[in-house]
């Protein structure tokens, strides 16, 4: 039993028109004062919906079913509506994902802080104010005195996330509850908001109930943790116990399914399979000779250029720049500089993982080589012949076929009124690598197979599909294109650690048996490291340090590079 | 069977919440009712009020047959000029309605077409359809239909004005709302053409017509709908209004709006029936169609349910 | 703030040169300007004089200069029908229309916000859902049947008010005003609600669904999870979020607004600038009704202009952006 909080057989229904969906079942936790408790699942788990009832904000139609809530020993679904409503802020508080939407941005920092802070105790304005500069000051804006008159826009995302905390703070409350605080965030930035809540924990001795769904970060600084999945909880103990030695089949292979900075599987083992077993119709719907073995046949027929010694992607002193200027505007901006003298040659059949922060020019490189994005200096060579730039590509340019990308949001990347055979049979269409549309119909049954999906899935629809499901999909269309290359730009990082393994063994698999040549984007250290042969980092549009992969986890030459890796959340302290 | 539609009744969206708007349905059914009106007057219409021979002026201003003087030819009465009442408003609904959705299909394709085309190549052509965009909003839509209108006067000669009045009742009421067209198209085809779909199509090096044709027309085509739906509503209001006044169709063709205004002449003496008919009939078209444009929009914007 | 009215102006101004080129191309293109001013009678070598009196055989960008020239120097030529300036006739009608106008506006305004508010809120209330309906067939029903309706009920039936014309008027210079006689401002009162209540229910729901949108946003649960009284996070933080775009829309609406006075003074012989309007299109008056264009559309960039700043007064995010300068 919590000191602080208990929570005890809470049950959460939604009815929706498929009947009554239970959100969350049968779940207890606990929490003392001063303890940071981690929630940790997948999407669907129910972790922000246990945040939501305890907070007594269930989105409507939802229904706490069962089971309750005690704050300090007190029930709390005995409140009427007024005294619960009282209770927030001042004994339970809120921190929210997005820092960019969660600040009103009509009004200033000190508007929204005094406003929150009279709200729940009788001080006049002077005084609030007062109390809002200190604890500004505490969660570490500079300048409080002068900033807290500005207006949110005004703040980059880390520092709006700390006037998000300091809101939160604001009227002392006993329990904040943090719902991916730090995931819109990047990892140098997470770094120091999840110290900041650490030492808040313990100065302050408020408890926190830190909704997430990435291990590393639980990993960090919770001191006990409770594994959800679909509704359910896992597994529930102390932070160290739960990870360093799961006993629960799920939370094992969570574990396995999370991957590692401190060095390179072949492939990922123990992985869930989530997905539930599809009626055997089916599974039994074949398009006539189509399956995995036709595809990697037909997919290594494609003539194959003939044996380049030197890199299949080379870049030389390559340059960026975004103009800002409106259309209409006749004098030239200076613009914005978003790659500068970007170097990097990738060999045949390896894989170079290119690492970088949000704004870091990462996607802007993927845009420049796939000619999206007109580069304003240096050379691009594919197999030793120049790459024309953007629009200069001609539309039956060779390398529209030959280099193929794989995006980052599934949901996006398939056009949602298209069916998965036209998706997959437009690239076949287009480069003209069918006869007729029944060769065409085997190819992408086939291709559908080879990257295990069921074949009857080319006569459906996108939104029928799970994230996981789709991205496969996405895969499948850049192979039918028979490319040499492949850029990767985020391809995990919108889906859950499971998927992403899955993902990345179907990746990891495909490259060894077609030798393909890979370009791997990620903001996320440790997928990298399990993807690449070669590292290159990006910072601010410039490469700081380029290099073989594993000589560059091991030991990383640039002060950048060392940060990063130093930032990344780790489970080492954990799984020994 | 039966099963089949349990489930197509549980999973589209648009049938479930259908079944579940009482208001909807009537809307609906009173929409159905009037464009099949509109569509077999010749079929179900007593007489035809353009032929001159099948009215008499003798039989002008009989009420409702249900009143004391009511002849029992004329179930909803005659008016100035002895025409079945009845007839010029199952006519003049198929008037307003074939005005009304040509005029929405005319301006739908030319706003649609220049708004994916300046959404999705942006730049100067942008700049230029949003500038033409802004010229035409500063001018009001009714504003818009009568200038056209006055515009088509001063260079025809009087009879051919009057031959390809329907025409030009058609274009100004269609200038005058391709904007929203365009405008929805654009925002639409800027939110889209971000998405990696439309960019995995041009890394392959697809033809930009087959990408807006193919590829964004058909996921911009839920707002379109909504705006198609709610410009109905505002395109017959327009056509009855310009009808009322007296620069829409020709004076003696039977449409909602003369009848209207036709009817407004004698509410002071008494005769009702000739306004109250032809504007139910208005009214009901109209707010059947508006509630129909409502729904689909809840429907698309789940934020708003 | 200059650099962004400036830019605003600029804007208006290219709209300005638009609509008055337009305008232009009207006057002198559509009907022969000579053949309406003389009689048939007119020798042909007459009709050439008076062409080249007039400057018709002048390049075409030397007549559009000059037309431009004569709008803003307040010259507006003179009307084919009635051969008086048409600077006098537009004025003399103006304070009757942009006097309906804004007391329609007022009417929109005053019902139309609160009950958007209240609509939004109280989302499934039986009251909430009755105004909604009411509004949905207050959009549907046309202003002229509007206009009927009243004429019959109060003016026919009940014999309560005026039903056409704008009854006493008091004359300030130029401007005359229903404002301040009884008999006016009763006159005043059938038109106005005509006009007003198509724009009252764009208004009301307009503001409902803005209200609805920021009612959803992370900013308003944050402010919820903190603890802040509803009232403040309905008025502070959400009425005041919304209204960013509705004012905008109100900009929009006024140029609504005028063009449906031509409706409204139509129904109520409201001798405004619609109904000359609306006579020179029946008589193919064509100097006027260019010139009534221009003048719309220049009220209409004013109006705009005036929102723009609103909204610089309004949003901190336009007003402290670097590129407001």
């Amino acid at each position: 039993m919590g000191s602080l909080l208990s929570v005890t057989d809470l049950t959460v229904e939604y009815p929706t028109r498929f009947g009554v969906f239970t959100a969350i079942e049968r779940i207890n936790l606990s929490l003392e004062p001063g303890e940071i408790h981690g929630l940790v699942g997948e999407s669907g788990a129910g972790k922000s919906t246990i945040g939501a009832a305890i907070i007594g904000l269930i989105a409507a139609p939802g229904y706490i079913a069962n089971g309750d809530v005690k704050l300090h020993g007190e029930s709390l679904r005995s409140l009427s509506a007024d005294a619960y409503h009282k209770l927030r802020g001042a004994k339970i508080s809120m921190i929210f994902q997005d820092p960019q939407t969660s600040l009103n941005p009509l009004l200033t920092i000190e508007d929204q802080m005094v406003e929150t802070i009279r709200q729940h105790s009788d001080v006049s304005y002077s005084e609030a104010r007062a109390q809002a500069l200190a604890l500004l000051e505490e969660t570490g804006i500079r300048d409080a005195q002068s900033r807290m008159s500005e207006y949110p826009h005004q703040f980059s995302g880390g520092m709006r996330q700390r006037v998000v905390i300091a809101l939160a703070l604001c009227t002392n409350p006993d329990l904040i509850i943090a719902d991916e605080p730090t995931t819109a965030l990047d990892v140098s930035i997470q770094k120091q908001i999840l110290a900041l809540i650490r030492e808040l924990a313990q100065t302050r001795k408020v408890g926190f109930i830190l909704i997430t769904h990435d291990i590393g970060v639980i990993a960090e600084i919770t001191d006990s943790v409770t594994v959800l999945r679909g509704g359910k909880l896992m597994e529930t103990g102390k932070t160290a116990q739960v990870l360093g030695t799961p006993q629960h089949e799920y939370t094992k292979a969570l574990m396995a399914a999370v991957p590692r900075l401190d060095k390179r599987l072949d492939r990922f083992s123990n992985i869930l399979q989530d997905e539930p077993d599809l009626p055997t119709p089916e599974l039994l719907w074949k398009v006539e000779g189509a399956s995995d073995t036709f595809a990697t046949d037909w997919l290594l027929r494609g003539e194959r250029q003939a044996a380049h010694d030197g890199p299949v992607l080379s870049v030389r002193d390559l340059e960026v720049t975004f103009n800002a200027s409106g259309t209409f505007s006749w004098r030239k901006s200076e613009g914005f500089k978003a790659l500068k003298n970007i170097n990097l040659d990738v060999m045949p059949g390896q894989v170079m993982g290119v690492i970088g922060e949000s704004g870091s020019g990462k996607s802007t490189l993927a845009k420049a080589i796939v000619g999206l994005v007109r580069p304003s200096a240096g050379q691009m060579q594919f197999n030793g012949a120049p790459l024309p730039y953007g629009r200069d590509r001609g539309r039956n340019h060779a390398a529209r076929r030959k280099i193929q990308m794989v995006f980052q949001d599934p949901y996006s990347s398939l056009n949602n009124r298209r069916k998965i055979e036209d998706i997959i049979g437009e690239p076949i269409r287009f480069f003209g690598l069918a006869d007729d549309r029944a060769e065409r119909r085997k190819i992408v049954a086939s291709v559908l197979d080879l990257v295990e999906m069921p074949q009857r899935a080319m006569l459906k629809y996108p939104h029928q599909f799970s994230g996981g499901q789709r991205q496969r999909i996405a895969v499948a269309r850049a192979l039918v294109a028979r490319p040499e290359f492949l850029i990767c730009d985020e391809p995990t990082s919108a889906l859950d650690v499971s998927i992403q393994a899955q993902i990345l063994n179907l990746l990891k698999d495909l490259q060894g048996k077609f030798g393909l040549s890979i370009l791997f984007i990620s903001h996320n250290l440790a997928v990298v490291r399990q993807m690449s042969d070669q590292v290159a980092v990006l910072k601010n549009g410039e490469l700081v340090e380029t290099g073989a992969a594993d000589a560059f986890f091991e030991a990383p030459q640039h002060a950048y590079s060392k940060l990063l890796l130093s930032e990344t959340p780790s489970l080492a302290s954990i799984a020994a | 069977m039966l099963a089949y539609w349990r489930r197509v009744k549980i999973e589209n969206e648009l049938i479930y919440l259908f079944l579940r708007s009482p208001v909807t349905q009537v809307a609906a059914i009173v929409a159905l009712v009037s464009v099949l009106g509109a569509l077999l007057a010749p079929l179900i219409a007593p007489t035809n009020p353009y032929d001159l021979a099948s009215f008499d002026l003798l039989d002008s201003f009989y009420p409702p047959s249900w009143t004391d003087q009511g002849d029992p030819r004329f179930l909803i009465g005659t008016d100035d000029q002895g025409r079945d009442l009845l007839s010029a408003i199952l006519y003049g609904t198929r008037l307003s309605l074939l005005v009304g959705v040509s005029s929405v299909a005319f301006a739908a394709v030319l706003g649609t077409s220049l708004g994916i085309a300046a959404g999705y190549f942006g730049g100067r052509f942008d700049a230029v359809v949003m500038r033409i965009a802004d010229v035409q909003l500063s001018l009001p839509a009714i504003l818009t239909a009568l200038l056209v209108d006055g515009v088509t006067r001063g260079i025809m000669p009087r009879e051919q004005h009057e031959d390809l009045l329907l025409v030009v009742l058609t274009v100004a009421i269609g200038l005058s709302l391709w904007v929203n067209f365009a405008r929805t198209a654009r925002a639409s085809t800027f939110v889209e053409r971000n998405k990696e779909y439309v960019q995995a199509a041009e890394i392959m090096g697809l033809h930009p017509m087959r990408i807006m044709a193919v590829a964004i027309l058909p996921n911009i085509l839920g707002p379109l709908m909504v705006i198609g739906t709610i410009d109905l509503a505002v395109a017959i209001l327009l056509e009855a209004t310009l009808s009322f006044l007296g620069v829409g169709v020709p004076p003696n063709t039977p449409s909602l709006g003369t009848l209207i205004r036709v009817g407004t002449e004698y509410i002071f003496s008494g005769e009702w029936w000739i306004v109250i008919f032809p504007a139910m009939s208005l009214i009901f078209l109209i707010i059947s169609v508006n509630i129909l444009g409502d729904f689909f929009r809840t429907v698309l914007n789940p934020r708003l349910r | 703030m200059i650099a962004f009215i400036l830019r605003r102006l600029l804007q208006s101004i290219f709209v300005m040169l638009a609509v008055s080129l337009l305008a232009f191309l009207l006057f002198r293109y559509v009907g022969d300007p000579v053949a309406v001013m003389v009689g048939q009678e007119t020798s042909i070598e007459d009709q050439e004089r008076l062409r080249e009196q007039l400057g018709l055989n002048d390049p075409v960008w030397t007549q559009y200069t000059r037309f431009l020239g004569n709008l803003v120097t307040g010259d507006f030529g003179f009307s084919y029908r009635t051969r008086q300036p048409i600077g006098e006739m537009i004025l003399s009608r103006m304070p009757a229309t942009l006097e309906l106008g804004f007391v329609s506006l007022l009417i929109s305004l005053i019902v139309g916000i609160p009950a958007g508010i209240y609509t939004a809120l109280k989302n499934d209330g039986v009251i909430a859902n009755a105004i909604l309906i009411t509004t949905l067939i207050g959009v549907s029903i046309p202003t002229f049947v509007i206009g009927i309706f009243l004429i019959y009920l109060f003016g026919v039936q009940l014999g309560w008010l005026p039903t056409f014309g704008r009854g006493d008027t008091v004359a300030i210079g130029w401007w005359t005003t229903n404002f301040l006689t009884v008999d006016g401002l009763r006159a005043l009162i059938l038109p106005a609600l005509t006009l007003g209540i198509y724009q009252l229910t764009l208004t009301m729901r307009l503001v409902r669904s803005e209200m609805q949108d920021v009612m959803n946003t992370d900013f308003i649960k944050f402010a919820v999870a903190r603890g802040i009284d509803y009232r403040s996070v309905h008025y502070r933080h959400a009425l005041r979020n919304s209204m960013v775009p509705v004012v905008t829309i109100i900009g929009l609406q006024f140029g609504g607004i005028i063009a449906f006075s031509i409706v409204t003074e139509s129904v109520f012989q409201w001798p405004g600038m619609g109904l000359l309007f609306l006579d020179s299109i029946k008589f193919v008056d064509i100097p006027v009704m260019s010139v009534y264009l221009v003048i719309i559309a220049l009220i209409f960039v004013v109006i705009n202009l005036i929102v723009d700043i609103l909204y610089f007064v309004i949003d901190p995010r336009v007003r402290l952006s670097p590129e407001a300068g």
